[in-house]
């Protein structure tokens, strides 16, 4: 089993739960998040209108789902697909992280395994 | 009493002026949010408080000795604190303060007037709040309240307002406040300001929390402002159109100065800006608002727009950690007013010219007004705040790690913002 952690687009966030669906995985959980990569932070007024200051607190939306290895290719074309900005990208597409999972249990059953996922 | 039955009541001044008096009492939640808004979300509930609770204390203070001090009779420096009736005039606790007219102009009942006067005495320490926010200790606030109100404001009221009062006397124009609301609370905060010190780990600016915030209580002030300029004349007249009609224009004009000069500076149109610009422009128009006309209104407008925002960017390079520019604002603004009231007034509005109508020694008595405010209010609070700071148990600021926690959880046990509120 492994963990798929996606950063994308806020505004990417339909596109990419719809494209996981369609790719068999129906198991995730997002939330909103800020944080600064190669894109930097935002520019926000700090007085009254006279005074901006840089903020690390980028808007972006980290998706997390753990899934069997075998589908590790093809959740993470569903992911580019959905969450790349045209044919080339942009900076401030996000990224993907990958790390293996050592167990998972369903608190139902207490299924272990991918019988659990 | 026997003067009551002889003055029959003005029933139309006094339906307006019941009115009035519940918009001004309004700006002060209005300023809850307007501050509220601007400061972090771990402080939000410490700052609303800081103009909510004013509303309960100065009211109380106001019933009991205030308004006696503010506008009982005989003194050019300050009212009497006498019991009326009973040989020493005065109107301590409201005695001798009933439905009874005012005068024989003004054929609003008397009690009226002082609950009018009540309202602005209540915002007008809650004004101050804005310099101190984030640190000042709650407890020492409330304290103060009382003392500010007996030592400093109900004095200027009485030199301002009170017929026997010494700049009244003078000749001086304040129609609704100038120099005794605004540049009176401008002063005392930038000197609390100074006194409790910098806000830790401010470096690299504030954002304001809720910008929404921000707009809604600016926008609460620009509507009960109508009661506070409109109402300033007591009576439902001309004079009360024309002051609502130049309390509009001022504050449009404000605001779209303050919003272009932000974009012209730094390429983007702040509506913290545009907020913080309407209010320098109600600030400014409050003295004038009996006086001048809608062209005065808009240079007043627009001298309060630019002249502020000048003024928050100076501050900035100065140490003092004035949070929320309440000296920019209600200072400069407020001393702007003043002046400008003597250049803009109009004799055929309010009774007396200005300098446009060849009349410059009224800025004179204008700035003898602005003058004698700024160095008593100075003074006084400086005083009031050193003493607070010594006595044991009291003291300005809330200790380093209660303001690092935010106020709300350290001083109040409350947050603005529950976001793990599961159950």
């Amino acid at each position: 089993m492994i963990k798929i952690e996606a950063i994308f687009r806020p505004e990417r966030i339909n596109q990419v739960t719809a494209a996981l669906e369609e790719v068999g995985c129906r198991g995730f959980h997002f939330q909103n998040v800020t944080g600064q990569g190669q894109q930097r932070g935002i520019e926000v007024f700090t007085g009254r209108g006279g005074q901006t200051s840089t903020r690390s607190s980028l808007p972006k939306t980290l998706l997390v789902t753990v899934v069997p290895d075998g589908m590790k290719e093809t959740v993470i074309e569903a992911v580019i697909g959905a969450a790349r900005s045209g044919e080339e990208g942009a900076i401030g597409d996000g990224k993907i992280f990958i790390s293996p999972i050592s167990e998972a249990i369903r608190v139902r059953t207490g299924d272990r395994g991918e019988a659990a996922i | 009493m026997e003067q009551a039955i002889e003055i029959p009541i003005d029933t139309g001044s006094t339906a307006w002026m019941l009115a009035a008096t519940a918009l001004v009492l309004f700006m002060t939640p209005g300023l809850a949010f307007f501050y509220g808004g601007l400061v972090r979300g771990k402080n939000v509930v410490s700052t609303v408080m800081y103009s909510f609770i004013a509303m309960a204390v100065v009211s109380i203070v106001w019933v009991l000795w205030g308004y006696a001090l503010a506008f009982g009779p005989t003194g050019v420096f300050i009212g009497s604190l006498g019991w009326s009736g009973v040989g020493w005039p005065g109107y301590l606790g409201f005695h001798g303060v009933g439905a009874e007219a005012l005068s024989e102009d003004i054929r609003i009942p008397h009690a009226l007037f002082a609950i009018f006067q009540m309202m602005f005495a209540i915002i007008t320490p809650a004004l101050i709040t804005g310099a101190f926010a984030e640190r000042f200790k709650f407890k020492t606030y409330l304290i103060f309240l009382v003392l500010w109100i007996t030592f400093v404001y109900a004095p200027i009221a009485h030199w301002v307002w009170a017929a026997d009062g010494w700049l009244f006397g003078l000749g001086a124009l304040d129609f609704a406040g100038g120099t005794v609301v605004h540049i009176n609370a401008g002063v005392a905060a930038i000197v609390a300001a100074w006194l409790v010190g910098r806000r830790r780990n401010v470096d690299r600016g504030v954002e304001p929390h809720n910008v929404p915030f921000v707009i809604l209580g600016a926008a609460i002030l620009w509507f009960g402002w109508f009661g506070f300029n409109a109402g300033s004349g007591l009576l439902a007249n001309g004079q009360a159109v024309n002051a609502f009609l130049v309390t509009n224009t001022a504050a449009a004009t404000a605001a779209l100065t303050w919003m272009l000069l932000a974009y012209w500076k730094t390429g983007k149109m702040s509506a913290v800006g545009t907020a913080s610009g309407a209010v320098a422009g109600l600030v400014a128009i409050t003295p004038a608002s009996g006086f001048v006309g809608p062209m005065g209104a808009l240079a007043i407008g627009f001298g309060a727009g630019a002249l502020c925002y000048g003024a928050v960017l100076l501050r900035t390079r100065f140490g003092v950690d004035d949070a929320l520019e309440v000296f920019a604002v209600h200072g400069i603004g407020g001393i702007w007013g003043a002046l400008a009231t003597g250049i803009f007034a109009v004799a055929v509005i309010g009774g007396t010219a200005g300098a446009v109508e060849s009349r410059p020694g009224q800025m004179v008595t204008q700035l003898i007004a602005v003058g004698s405010t700024f160095g008593y209010s100075f003074v006084v609070t400086f005083i009031i705040l050193k003493v607070l700071d010594v006595i044991p148990g009291l003291g300005l600021r809330a200790p380093d790690p209660d303001e690092d926690t935010g106020l709300d959880v350290a001083l109040h046990g409350e947050r603005a913002y529950v976001r793990d509120g599961a159950d």
